[in-house]
């Protein structure tokens, strides 16, 4: 393996070390939920951007990729209660699913047919969902968590684990774009049909792309019903999910996984301090206004802004 | 094995209206060919449908004796059939070397023992050695059509369309491309040129065919073209 | 459980929703279908049309429909303006596909949780002197507040197609679409040209609106539940066809009115989304589509 991998998987090891570390403190147990957060935003906005920044593909359906994990892990634990890591895993499978299947209808048309199904997306999904009964259905369904978590507190340890996910999900996103995969999306992104002319494999390109993304926020959605023990389809499809997971990459950059990380932690951290003075909707107004000026004067985003500042 | 590439009878609609009528020719491998004709005449379609980029109502294209229909433009690469951009088309966000890389690694996968190389012995055989590590942005006109053919060339062709590489440039920069054109043809790429520039044209082809309307009017040496009443009339009207 | 007074009365109430489907869809219609501008946020501007519908109906008692014929001219001009911004920052950089579609996006959100604030969460209805009341056709119920929004609805799609057959900027429009040069021979700006047509659908949005909370009452998440069928007519009914668009509605108001009756009221997003996939798979050019 290369050098700069290996050192990247070190990195990784340590940031999750640090992260364990960080649980065992006695720190205010505020600080474990709101980092809960901000690293599932780091997931989304990293799982978003491999599809979206990477190959140009916009999916505005986040939130059915998100609950679907979520509910993948309900059923599990309403049916077969498995380990975490397993609900995880299933999470990420069935999301990964749902990419492929979207992807199979309308990658091969233009890419904005891609966006347009991805929007009806988690409308339709969540009006299915909310007739399931098994799920919890419109009602929403209580979810016991295990007994006897590492650290001795649920959230300390689902933090722990939400850095793990970050990290696994960063790393790939690493890999992915410094790979032969990475260039060939790079260059369907600046220009499919001369790419195809060049010999990469668009569709099949494509494909992985959104699978490999719907993985990701699967796994992000899978830990979800331990985290709010309540699971309800307004909260798992929220829109803060839809949002966010564009706004963050475009703000923090999405040529580069640095990018949605950046996006991710600015946004996230200023949205938690937020939640306690303003209303959530007011929230959401404002990242959509900050997404609609970024995407008008800043397109490239902070990474943007930084290279070009660097440049002078 | 007959020609490098054959095309039968090939029918491009779009709509109510029929850019290609029954197209048929063939070009040896190895050869310089010519494709000209007025505005309209289906040209870049043709190449389209080559390239793969369109898929034709009617008729086959064999390539090697292999028939291409239903192939995806990717395929097609690989086989050995690269084509340039009447509008250049580069990868906006990579530099001229890693425009080259593209290619290089995407048919060099399927390619082995090919001893790849980075791209820059093509760069340097073209003029452009200087400016690898530039964005297109910072290209001038002459070095973005050196750039599609670069890139074009990256894809070690067998058969290799240049659409109009010539089109807006000085005289000195047609000779320029030109030349570079009978060096890549020197070593064995067949190279299908399709051009505006009669006499770029008349001096590189081996062997013409002119489309009007979809249709094949007239095909010889270049002399025989220039001296055809039906080629005249089709550039100049009644 | 099935009875033929059941399925005639949803056949005929999906007839009339396929009336009102195609006024909500006549400007994605215009906008995407002719000219290729991904709006993504037209679901938002109807909403806005139908809460202004309502704010003029609960304060002034004016007639929906009435509003949202009054509200054209200032949709228009919106319209207008949105187009404007969207040309100068992506349009013309050549840069549509990814960036203009968050735009759109974006768009679609502010206006969604402006209303939200706004408004609230509670659902908001019209009160006019038609609705609650119907008529009785051979053992079919009719509705009037489907009736009158039906009609309208298709008044709507006939004015749009003459509009665009018969008059020059009509006519400039589908030239925007289809040939620039032909364009250029009439000695019209394409900028100019996309702009009227930009503002003429979203100013549709506005009675559509109208329309659409004189059927049923609205919240801010209404919006998304037409995105789906919007797209799903435009796409099906062939982009850029004002025949086809009505076409395609009818047909999606009925299916959508027969699975709601026999197979639960849950089931009708799922029809739009299930259309939107199947036509993209299999006939990307729509029925009528060019």
């Amino acid at each position: 393996m290369a050098w700069t991998a290996v050192r990247a998987l070190a990195v990784g090891a340590a940031v999750v070390a640090s992260g364990i570390l960080v649980a065992s403190l006695r720190v205010n147990p505020y600080f474990y939920f709101a980092g809960y957060v901000i690293l599932q935003y780091v997931v989304i906005a990293t799982a978003w951007n491999i599809l979206g920044g990477y190959a140009g593909y916009v999916n505005f359906g986040t939130p059915a990729f998100f609950a679907l994990g979520a509910y993948t892990a309900v059923f599990l634990i309403q049916s077969v209660r498995p380990p975490l890591v397993v609900l995880i895993v299933a999470g990420g499978l069935v999301s990964a699913l749902l990419g492929l299947g979207i992807g199979y209808f309308t990658l091969r048309l233009r890419g904005v047919f891609f966006s347009i199904a991805t929007l009806a997306l988690a409308i339709v999904l969540q009006t299915m969902i909310i007739n399931w009964e098994y799920v919890g259905g419109s009602r929403g369904i209580s979810v016991i968590r295990p007994s006897g978590p590492p650290f001795g507190s649920h959230v300390k340890f689902l933090f722990t684990v939400m850095v793990a996910l970050a990290v696994v999900a960063v790393l790939a996103a690493r890999f992915i774009e410094r790979s032969w995969v990475g260039r060939g999306l790079a260059a369907l992104r600046d220009n499919e049909e001369a790419a195809e002319c060049m010999g990469v494999p668009t569709l099949r390109l494509k494909l992985f792309a959104t699978t490999v993304s719907g993985f990701l926020l699967g796994v992000a959605g899978a830990p979800f019903p331990y985290y709010v023990t309540f699971v309800e389809p307004n909260s798992a499809f929220n829109l803060d999910y839809a949002v966010n997971a564009l706004a963050m990459p475009m703000i923090g950059g999405t040529t580069s996984w640095v990018g949605p990380v950046i996006g991710a932690v600015l946004l996230g951290t200023a949205q938690q301090l937020a939640t306690v003075t303003i209303s959530s909707e007011l929230n959401l107004f404002i990242v959509g206004v900050v997404l609609v000026a970024f995407v008008v004067l800043a397109p490239e985003g902070i990474l943007g802004l930084v290279r070009r500042l660097r440049a002078r | 094995m007959g020609h490098q590439l054959e095309i039968h009878g090939l029918v491009k609609r779009f709509g109510g209206f029929t850019a290609l009528n029954r197209v048929s020719l063939h070009v040896k491998a190895g050869e310089r060919f010519g494709l000209i004709g007025p505005n309209g005449s289906g040209k870049t379609t043709l190449i389209n449908c080559v390239a793969g980029s369109l898929t034709a109502d009617q008729g086959r294209i064999l390539f090697e004796d292999r028939d291409l229909t239903g192939l995806p433009p990717h395929r097609r690469t690989r086989l050995g059939i690269a084509r340039t951009f009447q509008i250049p088309r580069p990868f906006t966000s990579m530099t001229v070397l890693e425009n080259l890389g593209v290619p290089l690694e995407y048919t060099g996968r399927t390619r082995a023992g090919d001893g790849a190389g980075n791209g820059m012995d093509i760069l340097e055989a073209i003029g452009l050695e200087r400016k690898a590590h530039v964005l297109p942005a910072g290209l001038t006109q002459i070095e973005m059509r050196k750039l599609e053919l670069a890139r074009a060339m990256a894809a070690r062709p067998k058969l290799l369309i240049s659409d109009e590489a010539m089109a807006g440039l000085s005289s000195a920069e047609v000779d320029d491309i030109l030349a570079i054109l009978f060096r890549l043809n020197a070593q064995g790429i067949t190279i299908i040129m399709i051009e505006h520039i009669m006499r770029a044209v008349m001096r590189f082809s081996e062997r013409i065919v002119v489309l009007d309307a979809g249709e094949e009017i007239a095909a010889g040496t270049p002399d025989e073209i220039v001296r055809n009443p039906a080629v005249e009339k089709a550039y100049l009207g009644e | 459980m099935f009875s033929w007074d059941l399925l005639a009365n949803a056949v005929v109430a999906g007839l009339l929703l396929g009336g009102f489907y195609a006024a909500v869809s006549l400007g994605v219609s215009l906008i995407f279908g002719l000219l290729d501008i991904a709006n993504i946020a037209q679901p938002a501007f109807v909403l806005l049309g139908a809460y202004g519908a309502y704010v003029m109906n609960t304060s002034f008692a004016f007639d929906p429909i009435l509003t949202g014929i009054l509200f054209t001219p200032l949709f228009y001009l919106l319209g207008a303006a949105v187009y404007r911004v969207y040309y100068g920052s992506f349009e013309r950089r050549g840069e549509e596909s990814l960036r203009g579609l968050v735009f759109f996006f974006g768009l679609l959100f502010i206006i969604e949780v402006s209303l939200s604030l706004k408004f609230g969460v509670d659902y908001r209805l019209v009160q006019a002197s038609y609705i609650g009341h119907s008529i009785d056709v051979g053992g079919v119920g009719i509705a009037f507040r489907l009736l009158v929004p039906c009609v309208v609805g298709v008044a709507m799609t006939a004015a749009l197609y003459l509009f665009l057959a018969r008059t020059f900027y009509g006519r400039a429009i589908m030239a925007v679409s289809q040939d620039r040069l032909a364009l250029r021979l009439m000695g019209a700006d394409p900028v100019q040209i996309k702009t009227i047509a930009f503002g003429i659908g979203i100013a549709a949005a506005s009675l559509a609106g109208a329309l659409l909370v004189t059927i049923a009452p609205v919240v801010p998440s209404t919006d998304r539940d037409y995105i789906g069928r919007m797209f799903a007519i435009t796409v099906l009914g062939g982009m850029g066809s004002i025949g086809g668009t009505l076409v395609a509605a009818v047909i999606l108001g009925v299916v959508e009115s027969l699975m709601s009756t026999f197979f639960g009221p849950s089931w009708a997003l799922a029809v739009s989304f299930g259309i939107l996939l199947v036509a993209l798979a299999v006939r990307p050019a729509g029925l009528f589509g060019r």
